[in-house]
């Protein structure tokens, strides 16, 4: 049995890193990740972990290091936000072209300017065609539950590919809430010692990321596509085995809640999901039966999963922490994407909110789902922007 | 030592380097000094782009090719990964050039020497960017024609003097940093040796002469480099236990002109120019203690 803590987002992961035993912390500090490698530090001085724990001058070196760890055959660790993941966006793509298993975690942050340093998905959603896995979580003890588990995904031989594990920004990372921290000989029991085959060994010498052209480039390229499309499956089996070890699990890659009779449901990543549930529930006393599908992983993202839940119901709301300029939200893209070719598809509203950290409300959801039920055609696009009807 | 206590064995084998390669030939050098148990990093530049590309892999020791800025923090994160594996008898050897550490790697450089971390960061200076024909990088020297540096913008009072990286790394108080040129072979092999004997971080900036960057035969890679020092435009240098010393100095210096006439990266340098290049060589020949 863990032991139970009142504990915040962050320290939730910094937890979850302990538990996993990483062998090297690289370390640069922004808002709101800084917490997370200020609670290792921590861990560090008191001798809770005997983690190598490096500064590095940037983000683009932080995840650089990790590269390193791996390859010298240690399990690494890095926490970043917005800007930061921004400029560690090269190395995102060097770590999934190279099959490097490592995790890290993205507090999700607004990027600038405007300058903000409250909660969005923009940071992480930009980067989603960097090859890495993504995971969104909704709660703290989801947080800590998760990257122990993407230790899992990303050094499963099938998959060898990176995990991001995404918590909002403050409304998770700065958080509160009522944690079980799992026992640790639970969760060596879980998590097998860290493997790779990125490794510098003299006694076995390899080239590591060479050149490639035509058809090996593209041969490596599909082998790369589907490591993570094999993900898929290991994600929902890793979530399993770890519900039955520590008698928690989230859905795999999608969290359904209500989604069954229902003739809307809403879409949604990451903490605003509880909102979601609760608007969810108005509108239920109110005679719409209406539900929440939460998406878990949003890299790979599971199509059949999600046009099974969503395809019989009439109305669909997609609610994007972000936005693809000149398009519409991403999660809502996804989600057209993933209804397409049925037979009678459900109406989409996509609702651009909470960005810059602003707080959606159970009026905000109520709102937008009156207003959603209104449009019939599934092939209309609407778009609807948080606030902006106030200015009309 | 003498060349017949050079290493034997070689570790890289097949490589496409150009004719007359001097970074192949310093490459070479440095993997016979530290052997077998050595793994390289390697960003962006000739090394990794010429002679690693599949199925022609002329490394025998394991090596990374990394991403161009991130060299020094690859060395701070495998330093660290094997410190904790307590594993003390691997070499951690980085091998960038010129543009992967004076320009795009300069920040990961200064911190790598900051952590205090073991390596050897040996940069190979060609003094270009030389894999992608010649654009200038901040260890291009004065009047070198390049194909990113239109003329006169060669001889601007901003463009007067390579990068120090050297000084740079001295003033990170590193426990060894030296200069050397692939053209004085022994003094380099022995600065590599003594690198990988060094507790903490070490740094060697080796002149590699570049044929084709350069503008000279093939054959006269040796000569050009034994030039460039004998005339004072490099120096060979070393750090150690907190003293700046020269480990050649030449016995009188030769004038400029006979270096620069010999490449033609410099051909479009006016007679005021190298009487201007040449005053400098020789009043920073007294200023740094040369003379």
């Amino acid at each position: 049995m863990g032991k139970k803590s009142f504990i915040t987002g962050n320290s939730a992961v910094a937890a979850a890193v302990k538990l996993a035993r990483v062998g090297v912390i690289a370390v640069y500090p922004i808002t709101p990740q800084t917490p997370i490698v200020e609670k290792l530090a921590t861990f560090v001085s008191t001798g809770e972990i005997n983690s190598e724990y490096i500064r590095v001058e940037s983000e683009h070196s932080a995840l650089s290091a990790c590269l390193g760890a791996c390859m010298a055959g240690v399990r690494p660790f890095t926490a970043t936000s917005s800007q930061g993941l921004a400029y560690m966006s090269e190395i995102l793509a060097y770590a999934s072209g190279g099959r490097y298993p490592l995790v890290l975690a993205n507090v999700n942050r607004s990027m600038c300017p405007p300058w903000s340093i409250w909660g969005e998905h923009q940071d992480s959603i930009q980067q989603r065609d960097t090859g890495c896995i993504q995971l969104y979580v909704e709660t703290a003890q989801e947080a800590l539950d998760t990257t122990i588990q993407a230790f899992k995904i990303a050094e499963n031989p099938t998959v060898f590919t990176p995990v991001m594990v995404c918590l909002d920004g403050f409304h998770v990372s700065h958080t509160e809430e009522l944690v079980e921290i799992p026992d640790q000989n639970d969760v060596d029991r879980f998590l097998p010692p860290f493997q790779t085959s990125a490794l510098l060994d003299p006694d076995e010498p390899m080239t590591l990321a060479a050149g490639a052209s035509g058809r090996q480039y593209m041969t490596w390229r599909f082998q790369q596509y589907q490591a993570i499309q094999t993900a898929e499956k290991v994600i929902q089996e890793v979530d399993k085995e770890f519900e039955d070890i520590f008698g928690r699990g989230y859905g795999g890659l999608v969290d359904a809640y209500k989604c069954e009779d229902a003739d809307c449901i809403i879409v949604i990543m990451g903490s605003f999901a509880g909102v979601a549930r609760d608007g969810a529930d108005m509108l239920r006393l109110n005679g719409l039966k209406t539900g929440v599908l939460k998406i878990r992983a949003f890299r790979p993202f599971p199509n059949q999963v999600i046009s099974d839940y969503l395809s019989s119901a009439k109305t669909v709301v997609v609610i994007d922490r972000d936005l693809s300029f000149g398009n519409e939200g991403a999660v809502c893209s996804e989600v057209r994407s993933a209804l397409y070719g049925l037979d009678h598809s459900p109406a989409i509203t996509n609702f651009i909110a909470g960005l810059g950290g602003a707080d959606v409300t159970i009026q905000d959801i109520q709102k937008v789902v009156q207003e959603a039920i209104k449009i019939t055609s599934g092939t209309e696009r609407r778009i609807i922007f948080q606030f902006m009807d106030e200015n009309k | 030592m003498k060349i017949k206590d050079v290493a034997k064995e070689e570790f890289i084998t097949g490589s496409l380097s150009c004719a007359g390669c001097g970074s192949i030939l310093a490459v070479r050098l440095a993997l016979k000094a530290l052997g077998k148990r050595t793994i390289a990093i390697i960003p962006a530049g000739c090394m990794s782009a010429v002679n690693c590309f599949l199925p022609q892999i002329p490394f025998r020791v394991p090596m990374f090719v990394s991403p161009f800025a991130a060299t020094a923090a690859i060395l701070q994160g495998i330093s660290a990964g094997f410190k904790f594996r307590s594993i003390k008898d691997i070499n951690v050897l980085g091998i960038a050039g010129d543009g992967a550490t004076a320009d795009i790697g300069m920040a990961s450089f200064s911190q790598a020497i900051v952590s205090g971390m073991k390596f050897i960061y040996l940069c190979v200076d060609n003094e270009a960017y030389m894999n992608t024909s010649v654009q200038s990088s901040s260890t291009t020297p004065t009047g070198a024609a390049t194909t990113t540096s239109p003329f006169p913008d060669t001889m601007r009072e901003t463009s007067l003097s390579k990068k120090n990286l050297f000084s740079i790394a001295v003033a990170h108080k590193i426990p060894y940093a030296a200069t050397a040129s692939v053209s004085y072979p022994l003094d380099y092999y022995e600065k590599v040796l003594k690198a990988a004997r060094t507790d903490g971080p070490s740094f060697i900036q080796v002149q590699t002469p570049c044929p084709p960057g350069w503008g000279f035969p093939t054959e006269k890679t040796i000569e050009i480099g034994r030039m460039a020092v004998k005339s004072g435009m490099w120096h060979l240098l070393e750090y150690k236990d907190g003293k700046v010393r020269f480990t050649h100095v030449p016995k009188k210096r030769t004038p400029l002109s006979e270096y620069l006439e010999a490449q033609t990266r410099f051909r479009r340098m006016r007679p005021g120019d190298i009487a201007h290049l040449q005053s400098m060589v020789d009043k920073q020949s007294i200023l740094i203690g040369m003379e």
